[in-house]
C-alpha cells in the first residue's frame, strides 16, 4: 500500500520537486519549503508565479511578481539570475548548456550560463517558453501561434501560425514535435520537420498540465475528467488516432499529470486533491492519495521511481511512497 | 464550480486620458475605507503610490477561435488575475484601469468567458470617467469614448467646474442618450464617494437592478441633483427608445421595451435568437421579466452574445407584473425588437 507523508503549508503550491532527492515545495508567496531533516525554508521571489525544474542542473528556476528570476538548489541555495524590472516574470524555462529563459510582457530573455543575456522582442505577449532538447533553440507560445528562436546564432526566427491564443509550450523529448496549450480547450501541435498541424481538442476544460512519457512515446494532459494521453510513437504523431483516457472520474477534473520516468505509467492529480497512478497498457489504476483540500498543482517522481512529491492549490502537500 | 463566497469583485475603470482616472485610482489606493485593492494598470505612469499590488500589464486582446468576432477576451487579465489569485489573502477587490482608447468589452467578457477567471472573480461594475469639458470633442473623434459610456454601469461626469451649467446639461443629456441605464455622478477632481463606484454589484443578477432605482426608466428618471430634468413627453406608449439623431456624433442608441407578463416558451427562444443574431451590435442588455405563472422576478443581463439570467426574488404584493428590457448598441432595429418582444407576451 502506498503511504503519504503529508506536509500542510499555507498557500498555493506552484511547484513540488525533488532537488538532490529532497522534496521541495515552492509556494506562491515565494517561500521554498524542503523536507530535509525536518522542515526548512528559504525565500525566493516576492510573489512566485512560475517555476521550472531544470533536471540537467538539478535546480528549480523561478520567476515572479518582483520581476526577478532565481535558481534554487538543494540545500537552500538561492541565487538571482536575472531581473526584468517592475513587470512580472510570467514564464521561466531551462535548456541545454545551462541556459535559462524567462518572459516578461512582450519580451523573452535568454540567459546563457556565462551570464550573458539576450532579448527577443515580440509584437504580442510572450505566454509560454520551452527549450528544444536538442541544439540551442527555444519556442515561444504567443497569440496565433508559436515562434522558434535560435539564440546562439543570428538569423530570423521561425514562425508557426495557428489562429488562437497559445498559452503554454513543450517540445517532445526527441525534438520532433512542438505542442502548445491554448486559451481554447485544446492543444495544438506541429511536426517540426514539415510543419504539419496536429489538432488535439475535445477537452471540457483548459489544459494546464502536460507530461511526456518515457522516450516521448505518449503525451499525457489534464483538462478533462480523465488524463488524456496522446500517442506520439508514429511519425505523424497522434493524427488520426484516439487518445487513451485514464483514471476517468465523473465528478472532478484532472489538474495535473506526471509520467513515470521509465515505465508507461502516469500519476494523475485531480481537482479534489486525489492522486492515482494508471498504467497505459491496461488502464489499471492504483489509489495513491485520497482527496484533500485543494487541486493538485504539481507532481514529480524521484530518481529511484519510488516516491512522488505533490503540491496543491490549498497548500496540503506531501510525498507519496509507492513501495511502502 | 464557482463559489460566491470567495469570488473577488472586480471594478473596471474606463475613460479618456485626462478624464481623472489616476486621481480616482489614487483615492481608491490611499483613502481609509478599510479595504485593500489590487490595481491592474497599463502603465505605472503617474500613480504616485508605491504599492506591491499595482500590476502593470500590456493590453492583449485575444479573439476566441470559435468564429465569433465579438468573442474577445483580455489575455493579459487572465494571466494577471490568475497570478494574483494564487495569493488571495492580500486584497479584498481588484480594480482594472484601462487605457483611454481601450475597448471595455473584451475586459468585461474576460470575466464571463474564461472559466478560471470566472471561478475566482466576479465583475462588479464598469465605471466610465468622462471629462465634462472635452466629451463633445472626444465623441467627434473617437468611437471608443462613446463605447465606454455605452458600456458603463456608472458614469462619473468629472471636471464639472470647467463648464457652464448649460454645457453640463447638454453633456449629461448626451450621456443619457447613449446610455439611459447608467448611474451618473457629477463631480470635480474625481470627488465621487467611493461607495458609488466600488462594490456596486452591477453584474450581480440579484442586485443589479435593485441598486439603481431608475434603471430602465430613462424617460422618467429622478436625480438627486437640483437641475432641470429632461422630462420627455409621455405619449402613452409602453415602450421608449432614444434615437441618436438629435445629438451629433452619437452612433450608439438604446432601445427600452416594456410589456406585460411574458410567455416563457416564447420569450426565451426570442431572447436567445436576438442575442445570437444581434450579438455583435449589442453592447449591453439588462432586463426584468415577468414570466406568466412565475412567482419570481426574472432578471437578465448580457454583453454581446453572452446572456445571463436568473430568478431574483418574489414579486412584492401590489408590484406591477411588467417586463422591462433595455438594449444598448448600434444598428438596432427598435421597431422590430419592440414588435417581436411584444409578441412574446402571454395571452
Amino acid at each position: 500500500m502506498p503511504t503519504v507523508a503529508p506536509l500542510d503549508l499555507e498557500g498555493h503550491c506552484v511547484a513540488a520537486v525533488f532537488l538532490n532527492d529532497v522534496p521541495h515545495f515552492a509556494l506562491a508567496d515565494g517561500v521554498i519549503h524542503r523536507l530535509e531533516n525536518g522542515q526548512k525554508t528559504v525565500q525566493a521571489n516576492d510573489g512566485l508565479l512560475a517555476a521550472f525544474h531544470d533536471a540537467a542542473n538539478d535546480r528549480l528556476i523561478t520567476g515572479g511578481e518582483d520581476g526577478k528570476v532565481f535558481a534554487v538548489k538543494a540545500g537552500g541555495e538561492v541565487s538571482e539570475l536575472a531581473s526584468a524590472g517592475r513587470k512580472w516574470v510570467t514564464s521561466v524555462t531551462a535548456g541545454p548548456q545551462g541556459a535559462i529563459a524567462h518572459a516578461s510582457g512582450k519580451t523573452a530573455f535568454v540567459r546563457f550560463a556565462d551570464g550573458k543575456i539576450k532579448e527577443f522582442a515580440h509584437p504580442r505577449s510572450v505566454e509560454g517558453l520551452a527549450f528544444s532538447p536538442k541544439g540551442m533553440r527555444f519556442g515561444v507560445a504567443r497569440y496565433n501561434g508559436a515562434t522558434l528562436h535560435f539564440p546562439a546564432a543570428e538569423g530570423k526566427p521561425v514562425e508557426l501560425e495557428w489562429a488562437g491564443a497559445h498559452t503554454g509550450i513543450t517540445f517532445s523529448p526527441d525534438g520532433a514535435f512542438l505542442v502548445t496549450t491554448m486559451q481554447e480547450n485544446a492543444l495544438h501541435g506541429w511536426k517540426l520537420a514539415d510543419g504539419k498541424h496536429m489538432r488535439m481538442s475535445g477537452y471540457p476544460g483548459k489544459v494546464k498540465s502536460l507530461s511526456w512519457s518515457v522516450k516521448g512515446k505518449w503525451l499525457a494532459s489534464s483538462g478533462a475528467p480523465a488524463a488524456i494521453v496522446w500517442p506520439f510513437q508514429a511519425k505523424d504523431g497522434p493524427m488520426g488516432k484516439a487518445p487513451l483516457e485514464l483514471g476517468t472520474r465523473g465528478t472532478t477534473m484532472v489538474t495535473c499529470v506526471a509520467c513515470h520516468p521509465s515505465q508507461d505509467v502516469v500519476a494523475i492529480g485531480y481537482e479534489d486533491g486525489m492522486v492515482i497512478a494508471a498504467r497505459f497498457a491496461d488502464a489499471k489504476e492504483v489509489l495513491l492519495r485520497r482527496p484533500g483540500k485543494g487541486a493538485i498543482t504539481s507532481m514529480m517522481w524521484d530518481k529511484e521511481e519510488r516516491r512522488i512529491v505533490f503540491g496543491s492549490a490549498a497548500g496540503d502537500c506531501g510525498v507519496i511512497d509507492i513501495t511502502a | 464550480m464557482s463559489d460566491a463566497q470567495t469570488q473577488i469583485p472586480v471594478t473596471v475603470l474606463t475613460g479618456y486620458l485626462g478624464a481623472g482616472k489616476t486621481t480616482l485610482l489614487n483615492r481608491i489606493l490611499s483613502e481609509n475605507h478599510g479595504k485593500r485593492y489590487a490595481v491592474i494598470v497599463n502603465e505605472f505612469g503617474e500613480i504616485g503610490i508605491d504599492n506591491d499590488l499595482i500590476v502593470e500589464s500590456d493590453e492583449e486582446i485575444y479573439e476566441m477561435n470559435n468564429g465569433c468576432v465579438c468573442c474577445t477576451v483580455r489575455g493579459d487579465l487572465i494571466r494577471v488575475v490568475e497570478g494574483l489569485m494564487k495569493r488571495p489573502g492580500r486584497f479584498d477587490a481588484i480594480v482594472v484601469e484601462t487605457t483611454g482608447l481601450a475597448d471595455p468589452v473584451p475586459v468585461a467578457q474576460t470575466f464571463f468567458m474564461d472559466d478560471d477567471v470566472r471561478t475566482k472573480t466576479k465583475l462588479d461594475a464598469v465605471v466610465a470617467l468622462v471629462d465634462a469639458k472635452h466629451l463633445p470633442l472626444r465623441l467627434k473623434d473617437s468611437k471608443e469614448a462613446e463605447d465606454q459610456i455605452a458600456f458603463a454601469d456608472v458614469v462619473v461626469l468629472n471636471k464639472t467646474d470647467l463648464v457652464t451649467p448649460e454645457e453640463l446639461e447638454k453633456v449629461e443629456a448626451t450621456i443619457r442618450a447613449i446610455n439611459p441605464a447608467a448611474k451618473i455622478h457629477r463631480t470635480q477632481r474625481s470627488g465621487v464617494a467611493l461607495d458609488e463606484v466600488l462594490d456596486r454589484g452591477a453584474f450581480d443578477l440579484s442586485r443589479a437592478l435593485e441598486s439603481d432605482p431608475h434603471f430602465l426608466d430613462a424617460h422618467d428618471h429622478d436625480h438627486d441633483h437640483d437641475h432641470d430634468h429632461h422630462h420627455h413627453d409621455h405619449d402613452g406608449h409602453d415602450h421608449h427608445h432614444h434615437h441618436a439623431s438629435d445629438i451629433h456624433d452619437v452612433t450608439v442608441k438604446s432601445v427600452s421595451l416594456r410589456g406585460g407578463e411574458m410567455d416563457p416558451k416564447k420569450f426565451f427562444p426570442w431572447i436567445e435568437k436576438v442575442t445570437q443574431m444581434e450579438g455583435p451590435n449589442i453592447l449591453r442588455l439588462k432586463g426584468i421579466i415577468a414570466l406568466k405563472g412565475d412567482e419570481d422576478r426574472y432578471v437578465l443581463q448580457g454583453v454581446h452574445m453572452i446572456l445571463e439570467g436568473d430568478h431574483q426574488r418574489a414579486w412584492k404584493d401590489g408590484e406591477k407584473h411588467e417586463s422591462r428590457l433595455v438594449f444598448i448598441g448600434r444598428d438596432l432595429d427598435a421597431e422590430r425588437l419592440r414588435k417581436s418582444f411584444e409578441a412574446c407576451q402571454a395571452a
